[in-house]
């Protein structure tokens, strides 16, 4: 099929970004959506272009390397997948595909399509974590956890750390993405000993990195390439009342 | 060195990990926070080391070419984890879990190191499971398990499809602790472009900041690679499109020995290729061949949809040549039979390079809402990249590069030839011999990390405190970094016309064709020629735009395939060199009448290390014999 790319170019932070067109005549429809702008790239390369910097790694939708902006929604249109797993089955010949990179200001662009999600990793640090030192843990069966308790924290743990939640916020807020560590960690024993301290240092770095306040319109959820659910940005507020 | 010296411990199998324990030497705290150690790598096996170094008092920098060490390709890891606990009361134990990984690596392991991975995996989901791992439990609060290949007993612990996602973010939070502490300084989007050895040992590394294109120089008092392995040799593979051997290879090239780099593991379940334009392929766990079940149809090409096949017409090939086993066969037996069916003519799909998995059986029996319980998100994913549900129809699967059970060279204590150089994880090569069982590499990643390597790298520092630090601007530093831009020099102004991905596809045809789940000496001296001539061609024909200076995707990517093509030509020899079968090394000319690997204790009961030796010089063989004092060598059946 043919395509018109409209994708977005932008040398770093700094320099200004605009849209570049780019037409391609013999997309397969079995082809991945990356293997796509993997072919688009292979052209330009061959002529000497720069081709299109992404950030992409497993391919399988679980490392959360992969995130565009596709026709107005992070990882494009089809829910509940990531970049690397959507089909070009999805698009029609002749179709226009807009490609952006995420735009948040917590988010800064280092360069087309790769943005600078370090903040996630510093939310994180300041206390997405049980204090276990190794070999201090006692034996696995030691602590019994009810089925549901370990069935809503797996739903929650299995965040991939994408970024797609800012992208789609209209405030760019990190609530899903700090909620679902802080609800994990809060269904187990073993993570109630820091709730309180936990809730509190993860906020208060959210809040410090620039992300907004919750917009309440569930577009993260409605986006969520892992179908995390906004109930536990309403356990992290629990959470978070019960830490003062 | 023409001696491998493996440092085994005196004394009986089960006591020589607590003997070293007892006997290793320590570093006071107080000389602790002056020891740097450098750690590259974030998956299980590095960030494990680094949070568990970084716990202990040692000053820690940990490296890693993705944007966050939570990407690490540990994460896709998906089945589970093993560990000998016996919860199920199966008969499991420690000595079990050791005899089935040697006998699963066809007897081509060392002893003492995988009984001691076999020991620590309990301590491993201890560790895990403080860390807050939602591993899956049963009604009353404990946890679950299953089983998985080469093993008759349940001892595997999972998070549905996401073991290793939920594995390393366990790492990750641990690695947090230590950054948040000031213990660990983590350095993003770095990738290894050489290792520095001063008068004999592993200084510090060249690294290139792949925002900026800064080269960087770094130095420590000992460096550990957990680096992972080399699959995507393959081009196409289970493995991140990232993921490549190029800071295992420079350390090599620095002296450290690399062993059995010919053993390299052929996952049976993968969704096959689609299209021409492929970049990878995706794993179907091995955990789903507990209910799922390998056929084809009996008549050669049957075009009947899958489901209007009555049961009397379809070969259920694993089960019939595996009795015992069944469709629970190890990985490389699996896909020998896969790749036997498909070559006969047997194949299904367009291609006919495919088998059914199909779960029809356990679905009638547990019920969609059990199947979905324990695959919803594996069967989910087929679905998306196939747009076939699985839940009314078998899945179509075929073997793909994944694992490579060979790596650095490292004696007991996890050091590569080079002192002060250790490999971890994927990265070395001890545990797996010529094949690794499923659900073992987590265990060995995380092991390796938290429990071993953060015990043995004492014995080596407590002789470091009196050393002087090595400046930056030490020769060997100006050295290597004068060699690495230089190297990535030659390498953008080559100003051909083909892409770094279009050579590494054609190389990993190469390797695929010669040097794959079969091989056999005509084949793989056609190889040697074949990847001799590709590479010419890349030293004539590549294109790299940009400069080095910035950030430039593709003069990363030259950078992986040229050594690639090195190594590859490394695992062929290596290949030729062992004439016999063993695990996933099968070579055609060394079989039993039925088709199965015909090990040669005699002759190649040994570790092949390889010694660099120069540009063009050839690498030199040495031979760690095998020792099996506790084991009895014999023939590795699963019928």
């Amino acid at each position: 099929m043919k395509l018109t790319l409209k994708i977005w170019r932008q040398k770093d932070a700094r320099a200004k970004g605009r849209f570049v067109t780019y037409e391609l005549d013999d997309v397969s429809e079995k082809m991945a959506f990356l293997e796509m702008l993997d072919s688009l790239n292979r052209k330009l390369v061959e002529s000497d272009q720069e081709p299109v910097a992404f950030d992409h790694d497993c391919r399988e939708g679980i490392c959360g390397s992969c995130g565009i902006y596709i026709n107005g929604h992070p990882h494009g249109p089809v829910p509940a997948i990531t970049t690397c797993h959507l089909s070009m089955r999805y698009f029609n010949d002749g179709d226009t595909v807009w490609i952006e990179p995420w735009r948040a200001k917590s988010f800064p662009v280092i360069r087309d399509l790769i943005v600078d999600r370090s903040a996630f990793d510093k939310i994180q640090a300041a206390g997405g974590y049980i204090s276990v030192n190794t070999g201090s843990a006692p034996e696995a069966n030691s602590i019994p956890i009810p089925r549901k308790n370990y069935d809503n924290a797996f739903d929650a743990a299995i965040c991939i750390g994408c970024g797609a939640c800012v992208a789609a916020c209209k405030n760019a807020s990190a609530v899903l993405f700090v909620s679902a560590k802080i609800t994990q960690l809060a269904l187990l024993p073993q993570g109630r000993v820091e709730a309180r301290d936990r809730v509190r240092a993860m906020v208060e770095k959210m809040d410090e990195l620039g992300f907004g306040n919750c917009s309440n319109t569930g577009a993260c959820e409605a986006e969520c390439p892992k179908e995390i659910k906004i109930k536990s940005i309403a356990a992290m507020k629990r959470e978070y009342y019960k830490a003062f | 060195m023409n001696t491998l010296d493996s440092k085994i411990p005196p004394g009986p199998l089960a006591q020589k990990w607590t003997r070293f324990k007892n006997e290793v030497r320590l570093v006071s705290p107080a000389n602790k926070r002056k020891l740097e150690i450098i750690v590259v790598g974030t998956g299980i096996s590095g960030a494990g080391a680094a949070s568990a170094l970084g716990e202990l008092g040692y000053r820690v920098k940990n490296f890693c070419y993705q944007d966050s060490p939570r990407r690490a390709h540990s994460v896709a890891a998906q089945g589970g984890i093993n560990a000998a606990k016996n919860y199920q009361n199966d008969g499991d134990s420690v000595y079990r879990l050791f005899y089935d990984m040697i006998k699963g690596g066809d007897f081509r392991a060392r002893e003492a190191n995988v009984y001691r991975a076999a020991e620590v995996s309990n301590q491993v989901i201890d560790h895990f499971t403080a860390l807050g791992v939602p591993f899956a439990r049963d009604y009353g609060g404990t946890l679950d398990t299953r089983s998985f290949g080469g093993v008759q007993v349940s001892r595997t612990f999972y998070s549905k499809g996401q073991t290793g996602q939920q594995c390393l973010l366990g790492c990750y939070s641990a690695l947090n602790r230590q950054i948040q502490k000031g213990n660990v300084q983590i350095f993003p989007r770095r990738e290894m472009l050489d290792l520095v050895v001063v008068d004999g040992k592993a200084r510090g590394i060249i690294t290139r900041n792949l925002i900026t294109g800064e080269i960087e120089r770094h130095s420590a008092n000992a460096v550990v690679l957990a680096t992972g392995g080399y699959g995507t040799v393959y081009y196409l593979s289970t493995l991140a499109v990232n993921s490549n051997a190029s800071a295992a290879w420079k350390a090599h090239k620095k002296g450290a020995f690399f062993a059995n780099p010919s053993f390299l593991q052929i996952h049976p379940t993968s969704v096959p290729q689609l299209n021409q334009y492929q970049s990878k392929l995706t794993l179907m766990s091995e955990s789903l061949r507990n209910d799922g079940r390998l056929w084809v149809p009996l008549q050669k090409g049957d075009k009947r949809p899958p489901n209007g096949i009555p049961e009397e017409e379809r070969d259920y090939f694993l089960e019939r040549r595996y009795p015992a086993f069944g469709n629970l066969v190890p990985r490389d037996v699996a896909s020998r039979a896969v790749k036997e069916r498909c070559d006969a003519g047997y194949g299904v799909s367009e291609t006919g390079l495919a088998v059914y998995l199909d779960f029809r059986d356990a679905l009638k029996k547990q019920g969609r809402k059990a199947i979905e319980n324990k695959y919803g998100n594996l069967f989910q994913m087929y679905k998306t990249i196939t747009g076939i549900d699985p839940y009314e129809e078998p899945m179509r699967i075929y073997p793909a590069g994944h694992y490579t059970m060979g790596g650095l060279w490292v004696d007991y204590e996890l050091m590569t030839t080079i002192p002060g150089l250790y490999a971890i994880g994927e990265a070395n090569f001890s545990d797996h011999g010529a094949n690794r069982l499923g659900a073992s590499s987590l265990m060995q990643a995380a092991g390796d990390g938290f429990f071993i390597l953060p015990v043995t790298i004492s014995n080596y520092l407590a002789g470091e405190i009196r050393s002087a630090p090595v400046p930056l601007s030490h020769p060997e530093f100006e050295a290597a970094e004068k060699t690495a831009v230089a190297r990535l020099n030659r390498l953008i102004s080559i100003k051909g016309n083909q892409t770094a991905g279009s050579f590494h596809r054609r190389l990993g045809k190469i390797m695929w064709d010669h040097c794959g789940m079969t091989r056999n000496e005509e084949g793989l001296k056609k190889a040697l020629v074949l990847i001799r001539e590709l590479r010419d061609e890349f030293w004539q024909n590549l294109n790299v735009p940009g400069t080095i200076y910035e950030l430039n995707q593709e003069l990363e990517k030259a950078g992986r395939v040229a050594d690639y093509f090195e190594l590859a030509e490394l695992l062929v020899n290596d290949a030729l060199e062992r004439k016999e079968s063993c695990g996933a090394h099968f070579r055609e000319e060394y079989q039993t009448p039925d088709g199965e690997a015909r090990r040669n204790d005699a002759e190649y009961a040994y570790v092949a290390a390889w010694e660099y030796t120069g540009e063009n010089t050839p690498h030199v063989l040495h031979r760690e014999e095998l020792k099996f004092e506790e084991v009895e060598l014999r023939e590795r059946s699963y019928k």
